[in-house]
C-alpha cells in the first residue's frame, strides 16, 4: 500500500495535476453556485476537455470540479436558500437562517471549514479502508436499502419542530407522490401523466427543488414585505458579519465533524446512497445527540446544524469513490458520470484497479486531500466578497433568483410546460410555508422515492410478496430497529414536553 | 373540532390523496403482472393510503400550535403580478428567445417591485443577461435557443 501511496503522491503532486485541481475547484465553485447547474452538469461539461489528458489527470480535474461544485452549492444554499445540488439541501436548514441573522460570513466560514474537515477525514478513511470497504458495500441487499430509505425519511422527525410531525409526514407522502409521476422504471407503464407527454419522464429534481426552495423563498419575501418581523430581517440581511469562528462555535464543530464525517463516508460508500442521504442523516443524528437547548436552535441558525450536513456531504463525496473505483458501481449520479468518463479512457474500474492502475487509484485519493486544501485556500479569502450577494437590494435580488430558477429549468428541458409546473409548485409551496408545512421532508422524499420503490419491488419480488424481508436479515432488522427507536423517542419527547 | 386554515389544507390533502389513490387503482398493468407481488400500481396505492392516514390524523387530532397569518399585511397583489410576469416569461421564452424575454422579465420585475433607478435597471437586465448568456452559450457551450438573436444575425 505504501508503494501505491507514493505513486499516487508523485502523480498528484505534478505541476499539471495541481493546476488541474485548482482549475477544477475554481470552476466547480462557480458552476455549483448557479442554481440548476450542479456537479453532474459541471463534470459532464468537463468530459470533452478531459479526453485531451491522461486518465489520472482527467479524473483529478473532474474530482476537483466535484468538490468545488458541492461547496458552490452550499454557498447558494446559505445565501439564497437555493440549493442547486441535492447534497446541499440540508445545508440551507441552518445556513440560510444564520445568513438572515447577519452572520452570512460566519455561515460560509463554518461551511468551508466543515467541508474541509469532512473531506480531509474521509480522504484518510478512504486511504486505509477503500479495499475492505468495497466488501462491506457489497453486502448491502435491497431490503437493507429499503430500510435505509425508511430511516432517512424517519429523520424528518428531526426537521419538524414541536407539533409539526404530522405536517412533515404529509410532506413526505407528497414528495413520494411527486416522485411517482412518469414511467414506471421496470414496466415503462406511465403513471399520473394524464396523457401529458411532458410528464412521461417524471418531474425533475431541479424543478422541484427550485420551486420549493428558491422560487417559493422569493415569493415569500415579496408576500411578507410589509410584515414588521420580516422587515427587521431584511435590515439584518445587509450585515455580512465576521467570518471569524469563536471558541464556543469551534468547540461545537470539534464534536460534530468527526461523527458526521463517519456517517457521511459510510453512506457515501453505499452504492446509490450518496451525499444527499448522508447530509440528511447527519443532520438528523446531530439533532438527536445535542443538548435540548441546542436542539431548539436547529432550523434557526445552529452551528451544529450547519456543520453536520456540510461535513457529511463532502465526506460522502469521497466515500462515493469507493464503489466507483473498487466495484465499478457509482455511489451517486455524479460518480456515474465520472464512471462513464473512466470507461471512455479505457480504464475498467473494479476490485483489481488498485493493482492494475495504481497511479489512477492512488492519485485520485491523494488529489482529494490536495483538493480540499486548495478549496479552503481559494474560498476562505473570497467569503467576504461572496457574502455581498446578500447586500443586493431585494428589488433586484428577487427577480434575479426567479431568473436563475427559470434559467436552470430552461437549459435542462427547453420546455414551457416545465416552467409552468415550477411556477405552480412554487405557488403551492409558498402557501404551505405560510402555515409552517416544512419543505425539506418533501425534497428528501422526492429524492428517495424512485430508489425506495425500486428496492421495495426487488425485496417483495424476492420474498414472493411477503413482508418478512424486513426482519429476515440482521442488517435490515437493525436499521428498522433504529428507525422505530427514533420514532418512539420522538413520541416520548413530545409527550414528556407536553406534560 | 376547531376549523383553521391548517385543517382546511389537511382536508384538501385528504381529498388529493383520495384522488391519487383512485388514479393509482386505474393504472393499467400488464395482464401477467396483475397478480404479481409488486407491479406499477403497488407503491402508489401504499402512498395513497399513507396520504389518507396522515391527513386524517391531522384533521382529527387537536392542533396545539395554530398558525395565525396576518393576511392584511401580506402583499398578495405584488406577488400575483410577479407570478403573472413569470408565466408570461415562461410562455414567450421559446418563441421569442432567451435574451429578449429574460431581459424584459428582469426589467419588468424590477419595475413592479418599486425600483425606479432606470440606468441600474437597464444594466441589470439587458447587459447582465448578455453577459450571462455569453457565459452559458459561449464559454460553457450550453445551447440556448434564441430566434430573436438569430433573426438579427447575432447568433448563428
Amino acid at each position: 500500500m505504501i508503494d501505491g501511496i507514493l505513486i499516487g503522491l508523485t502523480t498528484a503532486l505534478t505541476f499539471q495535476n495541481i493546476l488541474m485541481v485548482m482549475v477544477g475547484c475554481f470552476f466547480g465553485t462557480i458552476i455549483g453556485m448557479l442554481p440548476g447547474l450542479g456537479p453532474m452538469t459541471a463534470i459532464a461539461l468537463m468530459i470533452p476537455i478531459t479526453y485531451g489528458f491522461d486518465p489520472a489527470t482527467g479524473l483529478i480535474l473532474m474530482a476537483g470540479v466535484y468538490y468545488g461544485a458541492v461547496f458552490g452549492g452550499s454557498t447558494s444554499s446559505i445565501l439564497l436558500n437555493a440549493p442547486g445540488v441535492p447534497g446541499t439541501v440540508a445545508t440551507s436548514f441552518d445556513g440560510y437562517p444564520m445568513a438572515q441573522q447577519g452572520k452570512a460570513g460566519k455561515a460560509l466560514a463554518i461551511a468551508a471549514w466543515s467541508s474541509f474537515a469532512g473531506g480531509t477525514l474521509s480522504a484518510i478513511y478512504l486511504l486505509f479502508m477503500a479495499p475492505s470497504l468495497s466488501k462491506v458495500s457489497l453486502s448491502f441487499r435491497s431490503p437493507d436499502y429499503f430500510a435505509l430509505m425508511i430511516l432517512g425519511l424517519t429523520a424528518i422527525a428531526a426537521f419538524s419542530s414541536k407539533g409539526q410531525f404530522l405536517k412533515a409526514m404529509m410532506m413526505v407522502v407528497l414528495g413520494l407522490m411527486l416522485a411517482s409521476v412518469g414511467q414506471d422504471s421496470l414496466s415503462d407503464i406511465t403513471r399520473f401523466t394524464f396523457n401529458n407527454m411532458n410528464l412521461t419522464d417524471g418531474i425533475s429534481f431541479v424543478l422541484v427543488v427550485m420551486a420549493t426552495f428558491a422560487m417559493s423563498e422569493a415569493l415569500t419575501i415579496i408576500l411578507k414585505r410589509n410584515d414588521p418581523t420580516s422587515a427587521a430581517k431584511q435590515v439584518s440581511l445587509t450585515e455580512l458579519g465576521s467570518i471569524k469562528i469563536n471558541k464556543e462555535e469551534r468547540t461545537k464543530m470539534y464534536k460534530t465533524i468527526p461523527r458526521s464525517s463517519v456517517i457521511g463516508f459510510l453512506i457515501g460508500v453505499l452504492p446509490g446512497a450518496g451525499a444527499t442521504i448522508a447530509s440528511f442523516l447527519a443532520y438528523g443524528m446531530e439533532r438527536n445527540v445535542v443538548s435540548d437547548e441546542e436542539k431548539e436552535k436547529f432550523g434557526k441558525g445552529s452551528v451544529n446544524g450547519l456543520s453536520a450536513p456540510e461535513t457529511a456531504n463532502n465526506a460522502a463525496c469521497s466515500g462515493s469513490f469507493v464503489p466507483m473505483l473498487t466495484l465499478g458501481i457509482p455511489g451517486s449520479g455524479t460518480t456515474a458520470v465520472m464512471l462513464g468518463a473512466l470507461l471512455g479512457f479505457g480504464v475498467q474500474p473494479g476490485p483489481r484497479l488498485y493493482m492494475t492502475n495504481p497511479e489512477i487509484f492512488w492519485s485520485i485519493i491523494m488529489s482529494m486531500y490536495i483538493g480540499m486544501v486548495i478549496l479552503l485556500i481559494l474560498n476562505l479569502p473570497l467569503i467576504p466578497y461572496i457574502a455581498r450577494i446578500l447586500a443586493v437590494p431585494k428589488n433586484y435580488l428577487i427577480p434575479l433568483i426567479l431568473f436563475f430558477s427559470v434559467t436552470g429549468i430552461y437549459v435542462m428541458s427547453f420546455n414551457n410546460f416545465d416552467i409552468y409546473l415550477m411556477i405552480g409548485i412554487a405557488v403551492v409551496a409558498t402557501y404551505l410555508r405560510l402555515y409552517d408545512f416544512p419543505m425539506p421532508p418533501l425534497i428528501l422524499a422526492f429524492v428517495l422515492g424512485g430508489l425506495m420503490e425500486e428496492n421495495l419491488r426487488r425485496s417483495l419480488l424476492l420474498s414472493n410478496g411477503s413482508w418478512e424481508f424486513l426482519w429476515d436479515r440482521t442488517l435490515t432488522a437493525c436499521i428498522l430497529a433504529t428507525t422505530i427507536f427514533i420514532v418512539l423517542w420522538h413520541i416520548y419527547k413530545t409527550l414528556t414536553k407536553n406534560n | 373540532m376547531n376549523i383553521n386554515t391548517t385543517k382546511i389544507i389537511s382536508l384538501l390533502f385528504f381529498i388529493f390523496s383520495a384522488f391519487y389513490l383512485y388514479t393509482a387503482y386505474q393504472i393499467q398493468v400488464f395482464a401477467f403482472d396483475e397478480n404479481a407481488p409488486f407491479n406499477a400500481r403497488t407503491f402508489p396505492i401504499y402512498l395513497g393510503y399513507a396520504g389518507l392516514f396522515f391527513s386524517a390524523l391531522k384533521l382529527i387530532l387537536p392542533d396545539p400550535n395554530t398558525i395565525k397569518v396576518e393576511h392584511k399585511t401580506l402583499e398578495y397583489k405584488k406577488t400575483a403580478i410577479l407570478v403573472l410576469i413569470a408565466i408570461i416569461y415562461g410562455a414567450t421564452i421559446l418563441k421569442v428567445g432567451y435574451f429578449l424575454t429574460t431581459s424584459l422579465f428582469l426589467f419588468a420585475s424590477y419595475y413592479f417591485l418599486g425600483e425606479r433607478r432606470w440606468i441600474l435597471m437597464f444594466i441589470l437586465s439587458f447587459p447582465f443577461v448578455a453577459a450571462f448568456m455569453y457565459l452559458l452559450h459561449g464559454v460553457l457551450n450550453i445551447y440556448l435557443r434564441d430566434p430573436f438573436l438569430q433573426s438579427i444575425g447575432v447568433m448563428g
